[in-house]
């Protein structure tokens, strides 16, 4: 089937055509030779590479046919922001571009050269004119997670609109009460964009809606336990990846059908790899799509990504929004709770994400951890020392590696990821 | 059974044969623009029944030759536990990499570490600034080791260094207390590594830089007891491969 020209589109949202058929091309390069390649995929992945095919085609046009029906587009860059309160006065919540080495050139105008490659790459993406969501989005939601972020959402909003959440640094009652102001402060903001009101109500299928969305995460986590494995860690990062961005209900639905067919795997005994695979847990720094990076190299060296201790991944989906709040405010309480238990770096003290690590690593049954960092990402490279000494107390192996989204360490990473896993068979 | 390991390095590739732990063939060859050919070269003037690929361009040979590969971590692991069984820890700084590998007592590794992507005091910084300083690399070490006197070198990156080299040599400095400063400077780099990893003895140093007798001294000098060298440093990994080779049941 020919594909439709978006371009008239892209055009109107202000994108650069030509910047934008380049980053088009390299991606569905990208995507071919690293996903398509893979062998024993399940079938419902197809629904994944058909979304990944549309992102930036038919998922835009729905964008924009629901801001004619008067919603709102919100953008984010993190798993702290209440998409429930979006969703209640039907708005669309979508995670920004992030993930490529893209537009570093302009970046780097703005921003020191010593930034995170996710920062660079927002900032980039921006700048150079060639994320459609940014351009579709009606305001873009920052959050205070890092130095980094905090000040270049600064920077930022000199382009779009950016509205910055404080995320508290400590997890006391004080830290609580301002998260809670927070998140009534946003409540009011998504109010005066929309025009609509939250309600007990709509803030209760709001609720529902994200929830059902975790659930189906949630599932596909517990069926990657299985030995061996039914998907591919590449596979499972993705749908965690395109859980930012696709249509909530639409997602997971898909991803409950993927789900289906993964139990009929297990049952059967049927995984992606050969037996004996060693079984791996990526922890530390999101990976935004289109960062493949690391399970790339891990899944091609023959082993197997089971989990991700990540903002894209266990951090997102762990734990759900309660439901039996009848009133909006036990609601909104409700929300506080489930957002103040993310374990992110940025907090101190933050045993809670060792704990986690260490719960993963033995109920996935992995047979060693890789703590990835982005490069210059002080809070996960800082806190990779305490994480390494908590699994090497248990006898499980750590391979800690700092890295951006260039690729000329590659043949480096594949050697250092390799020699890892040799010390993993043993 | 004979059985061949071949470690693919950036500057040079190397091919040993070995029937258990006697060494059959040894050789040697330059990486060059064309690194395929180069292997099959070293191929025909070998003989063996199973080939195990190592070092930076194994992957290309897995690829072309459909046979196993281990890495350079592993591969010198077994090459320097099988040479000196004392060792616990390896010390291998190549054409492009360094790196420092703790081994346990039956000689597994248990930790490494190499450089990520710069190729500050490798075999290449060595050439570099050889060259800058108009000695062959085999005089560079020699000639370092003669100085009286050491200069300090303040930069690691080769370009830099280069520079400072060549400002060093514009100010009429001597050029041996120059070379002795250059290695001090991988003296000092090499140190750190070796102290985030292991610097528990038996340490074998291997890898084409340890043909350098500056090096090897200076590393002494500072422990306080001898570095083990190989006979033939460089052909630690292709050894360990081809030892690696002798269990392998295909």
């Amino acid at each position: 089937m020919e594909k439709k020209d978006y371009r008239p589109m892209w055009k109107d949202l202000g994108l650069n055509l030509e910047g934008h058929d380049q980053l088009l091309a390299v991606l569905g390069k990208a995507y071919k030779d690293i996903y398509l390649s893979q062998e024993n995929r399940p079938k419902g992945m197809q629904y994944l590479d058909f979304v990944i095919s549309e992102a930036h085609g038919l998922r835009i046009e729905e964008l924009i046919e629901t801001k004619r029906k008067g919603n709102k587009v919100i953008g984010t860059f993190c798993v702290y922001v209440p998409e429930e309160l979006i969703l209640a006065v039907e708005g669309t919540c979508v995670g920004l571009c992030a993930g490529a080495e893209i537009g570093i050139d302009e970046a780097e105008k703005v921003l020191p050269r010593n930034t995170c490659a996710l920062i660079k790459s927002f900032m980039g993406f921006k700048l150079a004119g060639l994320c459609p969501y940014i351009q579709a989005s009606d305001l873009v939601v920052g959050e205070t997670t890092c130095d980094g972020k905090k000040k270049a959402y600064e920077i930022l909003n000199d382009y779009k609109e950016t509205y910055v959440m404080e995320i508290p640094q400590m997890k006391t009652e004080r830290d609580r009460t301002l998260w809670r102001g927070e998140i009534i402060q946003f409540k009011v903001k998504v109010e005066q964009i929309t025009g609509r009101k939250i309600t007990a109500e709509n803030l209760k299928e709001g609720i529902k809606i994200a929830n059902n969305k975790r659930r189906a995460l949630q599932r596909l986590s517990a069926l990657r336990k299985a030995i061996p494995a039914p998907i591919s860690g590449l596979d499972a990062l993705l749908v965690n990846q395109i859980a930012f961005y696709d249509d909530p209900l639409r997602f997971t639905k898909s991803i409950n059908a993927l789900c289906d067919e993964l139990e009929d795997r297990v049952k059967k005994g049927i995984g992606v790899t050969k037996n004996g695979a060693s079984r791996i847990l990526i922890a530390g720094s999101p990976m935004a799509l289109p960062n493949w990076k690391i399970p790339f190299i891990v899944e091609t060296s023959g082993a197997i990504v089971v989990a991700e201790e990540s903002c894209v991944g266990e951090r997102n989906t762990r734990d759900l929004v309660d439901e039996t709040g009848k009133t909006l405010d036990e609601m909104i309480d409700a929300i506080v709770g489930r957002y103040f238990k993310i374990d992110c770096a940025c907090f101190t003290p933050n045993e809670e994400r060792t704990g986690h690590i260490l719960d993963l690593a033995r109920d996935f049954k992995v047979n060693g951890v890789i703590h990835y960092s982005i490069q210059f990402c002080t809070p996960y490279s800082v806190e990779a020392y305490k994480v390494e000494k908590a699994l090497q107390d248990k006898g499980i192996p750590c391979l800690k590696i700092e890295t951006d989204y260039g690729m000329e360490d590659v043949g480096q990473l594949k050697t250092r990821i390799e020699a890892f896993l040799e010390i993993v068979k043993g | 059974m004979r059985t061949a390991g071949i470690d693919i390095g950036s500057r040079t590739i190397k091919l040993v044969v070995v029937e258990r732990e006697a060494i059959i063939h040894s050789l040697i060859a330059d990486t060059t623009h064309d690194p395929l050919e180069q292997c099959k070269r070293l191929m025909e003037r070998a003989s063996f029944e199973r080939i195990l690929a190592t070092g930076y361009g194994r992957h290309f040979f897995e690829t072309h030759f459909n046979v196993p590969t281990v890495t350079e971590i592993k591969a010198f692991a077994r090459g320097a536990k099988t040479i000196f069984p004392g060792c616990r820890t390896i010390l291998d700084i190549g054409g492009q990499d360094t790196k420092a590998i703790a081994l346990d007592e039956r000689g597994n590794v248990s930790k490494f570490e190499m450089n990520d992507r710069c190729a500050a005091g490798t075999g290449m910084f060595l050439e570099v600034i050889a060259k800058t300083l108009g000695y062959n690399l085999d005089e560079f070490g020699k000639e370092a080791l003669k100085a009286q006197n050491n200069i300090q070198i303040n930069s690691m990156c080769t370009v830099f260094a280069q520079s400072e080299v060549t400002s060093l040599l514009a100010r009429r400095q001597k050029r041996e207390d120059i070379a002795r400063g250059i290695h001090m400077a991988i003296l000092n780099r090499t140190l750190s590594l070796l102290k985030r990893v292991s610097m528990e003895s038996d340490i074998v140093f291997a890898g084409g830089v340890a043909k350098n007798p500056c090096i090897k001294y200076l590393l002494g000098d500072v422990l306080g007891y001898e570095v083990k060298v190989p006979e033939d440093p460089q052909m630690v990994g292709a050894f360990g491969a081809a030892m690696i080779a002798q269990e392998l049941d295909r």
